[in-house]
């Protein structure tokens, strides 16, 4: 028998209130695993779907052009070197190490063209990249099938006139509109949009693409690490993440972490108290046996200790228990919260990480119950005496 | 009986609370030889359970000194004075304070528990003195399925495990029945014929019998000494009508 075996004898015969402790770290524990469980599960959903968001990273052929634009007025440019990019190059870009957070690769080809004697800006796409990597376009119609077909921005079918299944020639070549787009209020609404093999006939460009437009998951990996590999690939290139883009995904996600965590932070305070107010009570109840354990030649460490003990034993199993009842609620919660099949993300340190929490509060809010219990005047205590 | 083996010199206690100061021992002398079986009498308020609790380590004395086997308890640095109580001293309480959850065997072991001593050999010993005082059937028994002089017998036990040299005992009889009283007391007074000092505060005349010494308090102090007293010096309690 020593000062363990005596705390676990207290928590096994006592039983009503071993369990009051036990739920109060328990229920605590297991709402902030929960918190941080579902946080980190939104947070692997939200990366999984970063091609929501668009592209974030941007290639476009290498030249010493800088050009003179502010507020969407260009004054003019001073351009050295290529115009565009080659297509076939483009496969290099899954070839890179960091190829699995490549989400989208969208690459497209602008240039002017005569269209109902206007100039307009045709861009030949990738469909299927493309209406992907733009999830916020608002498409009536469907996107072009083929060569022959076309999509027109909202500001681009006003100047010309278009409407749904109308034929338009561009270039000699009759296409016909599948599609019209919502605005957006940017650029996009003064497109007309067709294939990139369509583009690249009509331009007289043939393996040629303008830009590139790139989404990748990076939440994982520094999106740096992926431009410069991009970069490495592509050398007639200018590869630029777009920072903007980036930082707000996080910035979001950054967010929402802080709120869990604060979240957290409330609920082990509210479960530190809980556990206080638990042992003072049941310090209070138990003054006699205090005195007696003094009496027989207790010291004020080994009382102290006692406590310690059932408070750390309580807490292990609070932690343990409150580890399993946070996952399975975060089983049950997060399809409500979560906007598509998003999985629970299991985290390997939560489980000590959770038992060590509860050990750490449970032990320090008993610390003054242990300290007033070993402060307790023996003969006060006993009051036989 | 030999030596000195308490020795109590001019010693006070003050309580003050509410601003109102109650002497409760008033230079308090005392000398008890080693395997003493001495009885404390006294009225209510005259001392006995303070003048207790001051021989067992449990409370600062206002002035004056304790003396056990020449150990100063009162001069004894930090916690040294809770190793005196737990090598020195066996407690006995009228009211048992047995651990409510914990069984006869834990009850008895409990002094051991802080001890550096293999969990056998504690279980080992507190087998030993459970069967001492009559008990080793009823070990794994709790304190609430055993009768009042059962409990009284497991107090014992755990006042005895340590083996110490003095067991100090506040009204054990108390609370039991004349025939179980009878059996504490004749365990008590074995205990002494094995050389075990035992100081017993007692309201009960009749327990007169088994001690070598019956000291009668009063006011704080020690009155006189049985059978020499006064005829007519209040020994226990008034009774109430």
């Amino acid at each position: 028998m020593n000062l363990g075996s005596i705390a676990l004898s207290n928590l096994r015969r006592r039983k009503t209130r071993a369990a009051f402790l036990i739920a109060g770290l328990l229920i605590g524990i297991a709402t902030v695993v929960a918190l941080l469980t579902l946080t980190s599960s939104l947070t692997v959903e939200a990366q999984n779907n970063m091609e929501n968001y668009g592209a974030n990273i941007l290639i476009t052929p290498q030249s010493n052009a800088m050009t003179l634009t502010y507020g969407g007025v260009t004054v003019g440019d001073l351009s050295v070197g290529a115009r565009d990019l080659s297509q076939a190059g483009l496969g290099k870009i899954l070839t890179i190490p960091n190829r699995k957070n490549i989400a989208i690769v969208a690459p497209k080809l602008l240039g002017a063209v005569t269209v109902k004697g206007k100039t307009m800006l045709l861009m030949g796409v990738r469909p299927d990249a493309e209406f992907r990597i733009k999830r916020w376009w608002v498409l009536d119609g469907r996107p072009m099938g083929n060569d022959a077909e076309l999509v027109a921005g909202s500001a681009a079918a006003g100047e010309l006139g278009l409407q749904m299944g109308d034929y338009v020639r561009i270039g000699g070549k009759r296409f016909t509109v599948t599609g019209l787009l919502h605005e957006t209020g940017s650029q996009d609404d003064n497109l007309l949009l067709t294939t990139l093999a369509a583009a690249q006939s009509l331009l007289h460009k043939p393996g040629r693409v303008s830009m590139v437009e790139v989404a990748a998951q990076c939440s994982n990996c520094p999106i740096e690490k992926i431009v410069a590999q991009i970069s490495g690939v592509l050398p007639g290139a200018k590869v630029t993440a777009m920072q903007q883009v980036v930082k707000s995904r996080m910035h979001a996600l950054g967010q929402f972490r802080s709120f869990s965590l604060a979240a957290a932070g409330v609920v082990l305070g509210i479960e530190a108290l809980v556990v206080f107010l638990t042992m003072m009570g049941s310090v209070n109840e138990r003054t006699r046996e205090i005195g007696v354990f003094r009496a027989i030649g207790f010291r004020r460490g080994h009382v102290i200790g006692l406590i310690l003990i059932e408070a750390a034993v309580a807490s292990v199993l609070a932690g343990l228990l409150g580890y399993l009842a946070g996952m399975g609620t975060t089983y049950v919660v997060l399809p409500f919260v979560a906007e598509g099949s998003a999985h629970v993300a299991w985290a390997p340190l939560l489980a000590p990480g959770a038992v060590l929490i509860a050990v750490a509060i449970g032990a320090a809010a008993s610390l003054y119950p242990a300290l007033h219990a070993s402060r307790m005047d023996p003969t006060e205590a006993l009051r036989a005496l | 009986m030999s030596g000195r083996f308490i020795e109590i010199s001019a010693l006070e206690k003050v309580f003050t609370g509410e601003g109102k100061a109650v002497a409760a021992l008033r230079g308090l002398e005392l000398s008890v030889p080693e395997g003493t079986f001495l009885g404390v009498m006294g009225q209510s308020g005259s001392g006995k359970s303070t003048f207790l609790a001051i021989l067992g380590g449990l409370c600062h004395p206002s002035a004056g000194t304790v003396c056990v086997d020449g150990i100063d308890l009162y001069g004894l640095p930090g916690e040294r004075l809770a190793d005196f109580r737990r090598e020195y001293l066996g407690f006995v309480f009228q009211a048992h304070n047995l651990v409510a959850y914990l069984t006869a065997l834990e009850n008895v072991m409990l002094p051991l528990s802080v001890k550096r001593m293999s969990r056998v050999a504690k279980r080992a010993r507190a087998l030993d003195v459970l069967e001492q005082v009559g008990l080793s059937d009823r070990a794994d028994h709790l304190p609430s399925a055993m009768s009042g002089g059962e409990q009284e017998r497991v107090a014992i036990a755990r006042a005895l495990v340590n083996e110490p040299p003095l067991i100090l005992a506040d009204e054990p009889t108390g609370s039991l029945d004349t025939d179980t009283s009878a059996e504490i007391m004749a365990l008590l007074k074995h205990l002494n014929d094995q050389g075990i000092t035992i100081v017993m505060v007692t309201h009960n005349p009749e327990n007169q019998q088994f001690f070598h010494r019956t000291v009668v308090l009063r006011d704080g102090r020690v009155d006189c000494e049985l059978p020499a007293c006064e005829a007519g010096t209040p020994l226990y309690r008034p009774a109430r009508v």
